[in-house]
């Protein structure tokens, strides 16, 4: 299926508003729009909502052979996924040129920025590390994607608890959850992408364009920054032009959305810790809205069990088995390498003689596997003694 | 997870759905029991490419997506038992040549998934529109080891259970319209768990009822 395109109006009117310096819904040049972060049951799941823009990743680890090169460094491995969920333009299990460019830069803002303590992640150098996995799913697509992304892989990565391992000698031991508590990864710093947007040659510029507005836009410069304003990766595309005043500028905005927006992770970090702490259930029924009309929940309820017994014994003895279908007779060899049951046996069908001639319209055939090899299948034919072998 | 009290009666976990939650696909919908969570999202009617067109009907697509790592054979078998079951309830013969595709994340598994993803596709397929003949729900039974039925098992009580069913029930005579089973159980035993998926099928049905009534409630 394919993805609607921007009409001529549309196009021109949305260029317009640009100019006019604003926002077809209602935002200031420099705004982002509403984030939400939700966490889920599993450490490790986190979901995050970037206005209309909706992504979730899950974290997971496995023990691996390390890389001969880095022997003592465990690995980290990200998968952005584009669910045609998300927009009629993705297909399933498509390498596309965005799915490429978004995995191209989560693993720069993640794994290049060296974010997280990698050496902690070895167990026996050269033979056990842990191998951590980023599934990241993107679920609907209103543009700025890789803003969304970089910050959902970061947050589930600042969740994720691996399991803790002892080691006695060249021995080591995986522990369960309920035998010792799992352990946080160690994480220096926490990258996380601002992308802004160019029109009319670099005259105009928006932060977090969504959709349409990606649709116009002339070029993309993203910028990954920490909260010590330390630059992770940037990177421009759509053959724009900047001055380096322009990229400075851009910097220095993103650098305030950084600090913003670590600040609103740390927050929601820290709301789950305390709520599992306080052994709060998390529950997904729970993070529906409440005001909304679209949504509904149903309290857990017993059911009635009474006659349920009954009911099933009388569709059985409805069902009325007649013992000559129950398989007594035993195989009959015609030659080698064939069989056959069932020949021989009165009619079980109940027809009587009367209606006999009205049975070839309501005739009702039953296939019988032989009991030998099962690659012979006989019909056999209750009416006439017809054999039909078929393959 | 208390174990003990689903044992001495069978019964459903908490219910919770949101429709219309997401801007891009024609419809939406989240579905939750208990801990296990489901995303669904339909475009359609839409065109259809042309190997996949069926000139009297609409094509349905059904895809599953695991929260971890890329689709296998697990995921095949539950596509096919939810597109089996959407095909019967859909009237497809409205739409011909024209494609419908059904997309199911995953997005926490605590047993009955099967059940939850067929919910959840039913809700989305009423968010979009669609014209159906019937409605559908999905309901797991797990016959534990003592030989209790267990509805809308846990992913704990699926793991201790010596078979596991799943089935999908249509709302208006609430026949068996599609049935998954694993692991042996006898004649009894599968009308047992019939009737009572029955049973609990009433609930659902409800619940579907009281969710669009409470959705059109504003509309005069």
């Amino acid at each position: 299926m394919k993805d609607t395109p921007l009409s001529n109006c549309e196009r021109q009117f949305l260029l317009k508003t640009i100019e006019e310096r604003k926002r077809l819904d209602g935002r200031e040049t420099y705004d982002y729009r509403n984030i939400k972060i939700t966490f889920g049951v599993d450490y490790g799941f986190c979901m995050v909502d970037l206005g209309k823009t909706k992504v979730m990743s899950q974290v997971s680890c496995e023990l691996a052979t390390p890389k001969e090169t880095r022997p003592s460094e465990g690995m980290l491995f990200t998968t952005v996924e584009l669910s045609p969920m998300a927009s009629p333009a993705f297909e399933a299990n498509k390498q596309s040129e965005l799915l490429v460019k978004l995995n191209r830069q989560l693993e720069r803002c993640l794994r290049t920025s060296k974010c997280f303590d990698m050496e902690s992640l070895c167990i026996v150098s050269g033979e056990k590390v842990w191998r951590i996995n980023v599934d990241v799913h993107v679920l609907n697509h209103d543009g700025n994607l890789m803003d969304a992304v970089s910050i959902v892989a970061i947050t589930s990565l600042s969740h994720f608890r691996r399991p803790e391992v002892s080691i006695q000698g060249q021995e080591f031991t995986v522990h369960t959850a309920e035998e010792r508590d799992p352990i946080p990864l160690s994480i220096y710093h926490m990258p996380i992408s601002v992308s802004f947007a160019f029109f009319q040659q670099g005259s105009y510029l928006l932060v977090d364009p969504n959709d349409s507005e990606e649709k116009v836009m002339e070029g993309l410069l993203v910028i990954a920054m920490n909260k010590h304003r330390e630059i992770c990766f940037i990177q421009s595309s759509g053959g724009i032009m900047l001055l380096k005043k322009q990229v400075t500028r851009c910097s220095d905005i993103a650098s305030v959305k950084v600090l913003e927006i670590t600040e609103l992770i740390q927050k929601a970090l820290e709301k789950d810790r305390k709520a599992r702490k306080d052994d709060d259930k998390f529950s997904f029924a729970e993070s529906l809205p409440k005001e909304q009309i679209t949504a509904q929940k149903l309290k857990e309820a017993p059911l009635e069990k009474m006659d349920i017994q009954e009911t099933a014994s009388e569709i059985i003895n409805k069902a009325n088995i007649s013992p000559s279908t129950q398989g007594e007779h035993s195989p009959v060899l015609h030659a080698g390498g064939v069989g056959q049951v069932g020949e021989g046996i009165t009619s079980s069908w109940g027809l009587e003689e009367d209606i006999e001639e009205e049975g070839e319209m309501e005739e009702k055939t039953t296939v019988k596997k032989t009991k030998r090899k099962g690659d012979v299948i006989v019909i056999s034919d209750s009416e006439e003694e017809d054999i039909v072998v078929l393959n | 997870m208390d174990v003990n009290e689903h044992e001495v009666s069978p019964a459903t976990r908490e219910f919770g759905c949101e429709q219309n939650l997401l801007s891009r696909p024609d419809g939406s919908a989240t579905f939750i029991q208990g801990n296990t969570n489901v995303l669904a999202g339909v475009y359609g009617p839409a065109e259809v490419k042309v190997s996949k067109e069926i000139y009297d009907r609409a094509t349905l697509e059904v895809l599953i997506q695991p929260k971890i790592g890329l689709p296998g054979v697990r995921e095949r078998a539950r596509e096919q038992c939810v597109r089996e079951t959407c095909e019967a309830a859909l009237l497809s013969s409205l739409h011909p040549r024209s494609s419908l595709s059904l997309i199911l994340q995953e997005v926490h598994d605590d047993g009955s998934l099967l059940a939850c993803c067929l919910n959840a596709a039913c809700m989305a397929l009423m968010d979009a529109g669609l014209p159906m003949s019937c409605l559908f729900c999905g309901i797991t039974c797990v016959i534990s080891t003592e030989g209790q039925i267990i509805t809308d098992p846990t992913l704990q009580q699926e793991k201790e259970s010596r078979a596991q069913m799943t089935f999908a029930i249509d709302s208006i005579e609430k026949r068996v319209m599609m049935s998954s089973t694993k692991g042996s159980i006898s004649v009894q035993e599968l009308q047992e768990a019939i009737a009572l998926s029955q049973r609990a099928s009433e609930r659902i049905f409800q619940f579907y009822r009281d969710s669009v009534h409470r959705r059109y409630s504003k509309i005069q």
